[in-house]
């Protein structure tokens, strides 16, 4: 199948070498500050975000891995725990953090807030924070792909819990049968909220992979490292080309560990929300497993790796996340210092 | 005797006390029961108390039919909206088998679920979806107020040999009041006046029981006596209760969290219409504004009813006076 030639794409999936790897390191960083500027508001700026915020420290290599496969006009579909992405789609910092503060320059205005981020200009038509249900969502974008024949495809994230609804199953099933362009990543991240993900997956209890559930539809499955971005790109690759050559969909599990909480304490106002300790320690008393992933810290494991393979120099290394800081920290600022909606503006948008 | 608790302990003590009386209750759900520590699975064990993965379709459909075979299943669901995924087991299945049966299949399911999250969880996780299922003949809907009535319609619930969608708002999950201690039952279909009045009567639901309670008092510092009821039942629903109280004040504000068209509220102002003509001077609904539930505080605010809407709405159905035909 001809392949349409991307524009310069956000993704920068065009780029080769060491330039792609510093570039996957630099999405890497932006997204992993951002989230800690995030946790840090809980702190200094409290009840500044309301209702659940769900972080994804731990999950850059993943998405950015993922991600750097993508051409310029492709979909991304992730699911409510959504600040990731858009991060590397190039959606302004500002916004985003604007959003998350129910601020009137928000993404979206302050009507959906961490959860629900938004952005069509950059091909992110939003996020369900209803488990699973954006799977078949993202597969009706694949349809609109199949259809349109532009040459996209569609990259579809959701957790291990939501590889156990109904909606799962049924999307990869039609995604086979229709041949729809589009790749699954399930982004096992070992909980779904305060429960481990052997306590509630058939595979698991098996001692599977996750990605077993792909047979079930006779499309490919993988499973790979998700807190290395090159190899999970490598196999994220092999999935979008077969989607993009009209063969239909693939899944591929990222395995890797949420390193925050599954959110901020869930508490009725004016109590006070922060983030709790992860679930690991707080709910299963197993400092351990917690200590031992953290020291597969993706960002630090890939920031060592570049370093030693001298795609980054300590001096570069340090630019890239200065610029980050400086960055995010800016979007804080501007954040704060957004109005908030005026109270009328609710009635708005209710429809098209 | 009685002691303070809170509203959300009230419930977990009334399946407790539900589960040692009869074994043949279980309780499972997402999040819950994951270590051996839990509470309840040491009290329960393992057989009875169980974790579930978010699965509802499996969930819901899983209890009833145990429900239908000889178990009382409580399901934990969490937030009423992750029934929706689920909602043919819901309002299409639980509710159909002792009908289509001729009476030979009893479904004796509970699906608890809070609801109504008002603090910035948006569009998907603050909403009111009771309106959808008090109309369906075969299942009942209870939404207590207070920790006393939670607890007691809890175990109504349990031993009610119906499906019942026990919704819990869960803004008040930390609110404390007296609780009956030992064995409570607070029958279903059966409203309670949670403020006897002479002026007006204010019919709340859920959380906004509350803040009726508050306008009430508020509006009794200027001389205005107002009733406030809560039904407590959506399905069975006392309409008598509330007619009773609208003959004597012939002035009624609905205060509902959900909206206009998909609230309580008009379902209880139809009966009301029928019932209560002739006595009927005024009558107002205070619900949300017709807008899914938006995350920023002061959009939410504005969308959701309050205590000075229904202050506001007391007054005007007080000084409404008849239009001359
Ligand atoms: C249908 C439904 N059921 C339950 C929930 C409550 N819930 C919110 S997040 C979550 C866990 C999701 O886990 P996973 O899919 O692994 O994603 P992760 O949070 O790990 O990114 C659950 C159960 C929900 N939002 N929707
Ligand atoms: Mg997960």
């Amino acid at each position: 199948m001809p392949k349409k030639k991307a524009r310069k794409s956000s993704a920068r999936s065009t780029q080769s070498g060491s330039d792609q790897l510093r570039w996957m390191y630099t999405q890497m960083v932006r997204i992993r500050e951002f989230e800690e500027a995030v946790k840090r508001t809980f702190i200094h700026h409290p009840g500044v975000i309301r209702g659940h915020s769900h972080l994804g420290d731990g999950a850059e290599a993943s998405i950015v891995g993922a991600l750097s496969t993508r051409h310029d006009t492709d979909f991304v579909m992730p699911s409510y725990r959504c600040h990731g992405y858009p991060i590397v789609l190039g959606t302004p910092l500002r916004q985003m953090m604007a959003e998350v503060f129910g601020r009137k320059d928000g993404l979206c205005g302050g009507f959906g807030g961490s959860m629900h981020l938004a952005d069509p200009s950059r091909h992110f038509p939003g996020t369900s924070g209803i488990i699973g249900q954006s799977i078949a969502q993202a597969t009706g974008a694949a349809l609109t792909a199949q259809v349109k024949k532009k040459g996209q495809i569609v990259y579809c994230f959701f957790g291990d819990g939501a590889s156990k609804q109904g909606a799962f199953f049924e999307s990869l099933n039609m995604a086979a049968v229709w041949k729809l362009p589009i790749v699954y990543v399930l982004e096992n991240n070992q909980y779904q909220a305060y429960t481990h993900f052997s306590l509630e997956d058939a595979n698991a209890v098996a001692g599977d992979p996750l990605s077993k559930k792909a047979e079930a539809f006779s499309i490919p499955g993988a499973t790979v490292d998700g807190t290395d971005p090159v190899a999970v790109q490598k196999v994220v690759a092999k999935a979008a080309d077969r989607a993009r050559a009209g063969k239909g969909p693939s899944l591929v599990e990222t395995k890797f560990y949420r390193l925050s909480a599954h959110g901020n304490v869930i508490t009725v106002p004016p109590l006070p929300t922060q983030f709790p300790e992860h679930e690991a320690v707080a709910v299963y008393g197993n400092r351990k497993e917690f200590e031992r992933w953290k020291s597969k810290d993706p960002v630090k494991r890939f920031r060592e790796r570049l370093l030693k393979s001298r795609v980054l120099t300590q001096a570069s290394a340090k630019r890239i996340e200065a610029a980050a800081r400086t960055e995010v920290e800016d979007a804080v600022q501007f954040a704060l210092a957004s109005p908030l909606p005026a109270p009328e503006e609710a009635l708005q948008h209710v429809y098209a | 005797m009685a002691r303070e608790m809170m509203y959300g302990d009230a419930i977990a003590a009334a399946i407790i006390a539900e589960m040692q009386r009869d074994p043949n209750v279980i309780f499972y759900g997402q999040n819950m029961a994951m270590t051996e520590r839990d509470p309840m699975l040491k009290k329960f064990g393992k057989e009875r108390v169980r974790i579930a993965p978010i699965s509802e379709t499996a969930e819901i459909g899983i209890g009833i039919g145990a429900a239908m075979t000889g178990l009382r299943p409580v399901v934990e669901l969490w937030m009423s909206e992750f029934m929706l995924v689920a909602f043919d087991q819901v309002i299409n299945e639980a509710p159909r088998f002792r009908y289509m049966s001729g009476g030979q299949v009893s479904v004796p399911v509970v699906l608890k679920a809070g609801y109504g999250f008002c603090a910035g969880w948006a569009g998907q996780h603050s909403n009111c979806i009771y309106h959808t299922m008090m109309g369906i003949p075969g299942l009942k809907v209870v939404v207590p107020s207070t920790p006393a009535d939670a607890k007691g319609l809890m175990a109504a619930a349990i031993r009610d040999n119906n499906p019942v969608v026990y919704l819990h708002p869960y803004m008040l999950t930390l609110d404390k009041g007296e609780v009956p201690d030992g064995e409570y039952v607070v029958p279903l279909g059966v409203a309670d006046i949670k403020r006897p009045g002479t002026d007006v009567t204010i019919v709340a639901i859920g959380w906004m029981v509350k803040k009726a309670l508050a306008a009430a008092e508020r509006l009794a510092e200027e001389n205005i006596s107002a009733e406030v009821i809560d039904p407590r039942t959506l399905a069975p629903l006392d309409v008598a209760t509330v007619v009773n109280s609208v003959r004597k004040t012939g002035r009624v504000v609905l205060v509902d969290q959900a909206p206009r068209h998909s609230s309580a509220a008009v379902v209880i102002a139809g009966e009301i219409a029928e019932h209560a003509v002739g006595f009927l001077r005024a009558l107002r609904m205070v619900t949300a504004l017709d807008t899914p539930i938006p995350y920023s505080e002061p959009l939410e605010n504005y969308v959701v009813p309050n205590e000075e809407k229904v202050v506001e709405a007391v007054k005007s159905v007080l000084t409404h006076k008849a239009v001359a035909a």
